[in-house]
């Protein structure tokens, strides 16, 4: 008998009209077996999992019709209190970001003890050593140290790590893991999946693992449900969902999945340099004089060069100090020490006002496409901003503006609507338009596409190389992303706390990485084996 | 999906605005009217002279002429409770529009500007050790007593709790990628505050307004009882009160009534500023189940 099974399961907005988010979707997950199932935002992925723990947002979504059974019993017809002893000894969840699932204000070691406590009546005896055991079943270093702090003195991964220990203190038969590693770093997001692959074994757990990540999919499953609008499109073991996909949506999806291997770098076309970084300094604090405080170096003498209509990757992890050089060139915050010449013109110890017209020359594209569009102002209203700044006249403006929406692909009517009436992708496109009616000389892209599904990812990376080679801008990108870097950029630049440590063509920092951190990133990539596009493993 | 239902949750008919802010706050409004109608109308509405003074009538109790009874010098008591409405309802007004346009200005540059802050916030923590009647009655006493220096000296301690709330938004908006772009297009700062910042206070302020007004209702009303506020000739709330005190045990009705004027004034007001906050900022609000 399965340990999870879901039959026809129906999932709607709790309200009159009852919109129907999840469409019977039916899924079956083995003791042992790590099913993965993937789908891009508003697949209703999350939606199924938190369903099944009985976690729904009360007054808002609810399940409609079908079962959940878990080991036979279905947990839809248990009582609010008979779910809540199942939810921790029989299943359990992990969540994205561990820094808000965990309490802030009790000490990890205590928390996972709370959970005990709860369910078992183990003596505090019984209970220190069981969590201590379980601390060190998931590879935490010196775990009495590691109990007795609190989560904001732990990095993301021990977090992660303490997320997995508690819920699987009980030895629950299955566990839901709802994007654990996504806000992870590539490198410790492959020691988590590992130590999830590890404790599966060792406990025979059967694992529903939620990502839109192929990489990570290619690492982990042993099956595979693709979801697309609420609906299950396909299902099937790993390797064929990877090789040999049936339906057009999940071939769309694979494809859409850029590739290790980067592409072949353009020739230089113009040898004027858009943008030089010169032994550039970035320290944070160190307090006034009298109170010292601890500093610390973001950016240690990074030097780069960037040429006209071409796109420098600078990549690296979280801490690395890359969206600090980008701020420091964007002039956001003020370099320590260095300079930054935009076109030739030294731009680093400028005032405010004095920055004024350069400000035309740099542009930004930011992460979030839901915080970086003004929600009271039209679309209209943010592109024509930065030009009628600098002295266009309004009905110019806004004929720009309109040239500008086709040019990024949205439709002239799209100028008098507010950015909450767009999806990410959409409102990107939007950020992008109003960084290019300043008509800049240099661009740049803060994880511009991180927050994007890899369908959307694939048409904005497109977009930019097609603007790239109409106007001649110089990109500066700054991904966390190897594969995106890979298929985006001219020369990558590596960066590791603060510091650059390798810096070059694409093809040989990615193709032949000469530094251990380079060559350790990508050995940490997930699915680097597999080549999704053409649905087969990478050529060796 | 979630930003569906909360625009879905905003009010488009009186009938939904019932449902989600309940029925208190139609009453509070109802009620406010009526007091802000008979206010403007006083005039037309009063049976009685309110200061007009008529020694054979002293303390009489409520008759088909006199509806609540005389004061000790004779005069109509309900219209001078209804003249003293006038007064509470302009210092109100008066002093949450000086406050929040001041308080505005300053939050917001002080919000945005760091050097600004550090004097501003100093001076403004300064102000609020100060208890505001105290305050109150010490500018009172040193520029004399009109309506126009009660009205300042009530403004004057309101100013730093809006200071506080808008410089609040202001910090946290100021981190919004939004705004950097802003900067990033060369919008100038005068710019920015204008157009990016100030209007997330808005809902805030609306709020935050109506609890001033109350206060300001309020701290009017004790100034007079103290004989701080506007001259006793004038027929205030708090002037009426403390007129009555001393015929307390005598006649209490000549303090229940102007207290119960100001009593219900200030709680339909504060109702009024919870259905707002219950309606601008959904997270506050009721959940509908």
């Amino acid at each position: 008998m399965p340990v999870l099974q879901i039959e026809d399961l129906h999932v709607s907005v709790d309200s009159k009209a009852g919109l129907e988010v999840v469409h019977g979707i039916s899924i079956e997950i083995n003791e042992g077996e790590t099913v993965c199932l993937v789908g891009e935002s508003g697949s209703g992925k999350s939606v199924s999992s938190l369903a099944t723990m009985g976690l729904l947002p009360k007054g808002s979504l609810k399940v409609t019709s079908g079962r959940i059974l878990l080991d036979g019993e279905n947990l839809l017809d248990l009582s609010p209190a008979q779910l809540r002893d199942a939810r921790a000894t029989r299943m359990s969840m992990i969540f994205q970001e561990p820094m808000t699932a965990l309490n802030p204000v009790i000490k990890v070691g205590e928390q996972i003890t709370e959970v005990l406590q709860a369910h078992t009546k183990l003596s505090n005896a019984d209970c220190h050593a069981r969590v201590m055991d379980i601390l060190d079943q998931v590879g935490l270093p010196d775990i009495e140290r590691i109990a007795r702090s609190y989560p904001h003195q732990l990095s993301g991964g021990q977090r992660q790590r303490i997320m997995i220990a508690m819920a699987l203190v009980l030895e629950p038969r299955l566990l839901i893991a709802d994007e654990p590693t996504t806000a992870l770093d590539v490198t410790t997001q492959l020691q988590i999946l590992k130590l999830i692959k590890d404790l599966q074994v060792k406990h025979g757990t059967a694992v529903l693992f939620i990502t839109h990540d192929m990489g990570v999919v290619a690492e982990i499953a042993d099956r595979v449900y693709v979801m697309n609008r609420g609906d299950l499109v396909e299902d099937g073991p790993v390797s064929q969902i990877l090789s040999a996909p049936q339906k057009d949506y999940t071939r769309q999806l694979l494809s859409s999945v850029p590739s290790l291997v980067p592409r072949p770098a353009r020739p230089v076309t113009d040898p004027k340099p858009a943008l030089q970084v010169s032994e550039l300094n970035k320290i944070y604090g160190g307090g006034k004089f009298l109170s010292k405080t601890k500093t610390t170096h973001a950016a240690r003498d990074v030097t780069f060069e960037l040429k006209a209509g071409r796109t420098l990757g600078i990549v690296g992890e979280s801490g690395s100090g890359k969206s600090t050089v980008a701020r420091c060139v964007m002039r956001m915050i003020d370099p320590s020490s260095g300079g930054i010449r935009v076109g030739g013109q030294e731009i680093a110890g400028l005032t405010r006002g004095g920055l004024h017209p350069f400000r035309k020359k740099l542009q930004m594209v930011f992460q979030d496409p839901y915080r970086s569009l003004n929600p009271r102002l039209t679309i209209e209203e943010s592109i024509i901003e930065g030009p009628v700044n600098y002295g266009m006249p309004k009905d110019q403006a806004r004929a720009r503006a309109a040239e500008l929406l086709e040019l990024v692909g949205l439709p002239a009517s799209a100028a008098q609507r507010y950015p909450h009436m767009f999806s990410g992708g959409q409102r990107q496109r939007i950020a992008i338009a109003r960084a290019l009616a300043m008509e800049p000389e240099l661009l740049v892209a803060d994880e511009a596409v991180s927050a994007l599904d890899v369908s959307v990812q694939a048409q904005v990376l497109e977009l930019l190389a097609e603007i790239q080679q109409r106007t001649g801008i110089a990109i500066l990108f700054i991904t966390h992303d190897l594969r995106v870097a890979a298929q985006i950029c001219d020369e990558v630049c590596v960066m590791r706390r603060g510091e650059v440590v390798e810096i070059g063509a694409t093809g040989d920092v990615l193709g032949n990485p000469q530094h251990e951190y380079t060559q350790a990133l990508l050995s940490a990539a997930p699915g680097r084996d597999w080549d999704f596009a053409n649905f087969r493993p990478v050529a060796a | 999906m979630a930003e569906k239902t909360l625009r879905g949750a905003f009010p488009l008919s009186t009938r939904l605005l019932t449902e989600r802010v309940g029925i208190a706050p139609m009453i509070a409004a109802v009620v406010l009217a009526l007091i802000i109608l008979a206010a403007i109308f006083a005039p037309l509405i009063v049976p009685h002279d309110p200061i007009l003074q008529d020694p054979v009538m002293r303390l009489k109790p409520p008759s088909a002429e006199y509806l609540l009874g005389t004061d000790a010098y004779g005069r109509d008591l309900l219209s001078r409770v209804i003249y003293g409405a006038r007064v509470s309802l302009m210092i109100g007004i008066g002093v949450t529009i000086m406050a929040v346009v001041l308080g505005l200005a300053i939050g917001l540059v002080s919000g945005f500007f760091r050097t600004a802050d550090a004097i501003v916030m100093r001076v403004m923590d300064g102000l609020m050790a100060m208890p505001s009647v105290l305050l109150a009655i010490a500018i009172v006493s040193l520029m004399g007593a009109s309506i126009w220096t009660v009205m300042a000296a009530i403004t004057i301690p309101e100013i730093p709790r809006v200071v506080r709330l808008v410089r609040s938004i202001v910090l946290s908006a100021r981190e919004e990628p939004y705004v950097e772009a802003a900067i990033a297009l060369g919008t100038s700062m005068p710019r920015v505050l204008w157009r990016h910042l100030m209007p997330n206070t808005f809902a805030p302020l609306t709020v935050q307004a109506t609890y001033v007004c109350a206060s300001a209702i309020l701290t009017e009303a004790i100034l007079s009882f103290l004989g701080a506020g506007v001259s006793t000739e004038t027929p205030t709330w708090g002037n009426i009160m403390a007129e009555a005190r001393i015929y307390f045990q005598l006649k209490p009705m000549l303090i229940l009534w102007p207290g119960l004027a100001l009593s219900l004034c200030i709680l339909s007001i504060n109702l009024l500023g919870d259905a707002a906050r219950d309606i601008l900022d959904p997270r506050m609000g009721k959940r509908e189940d």
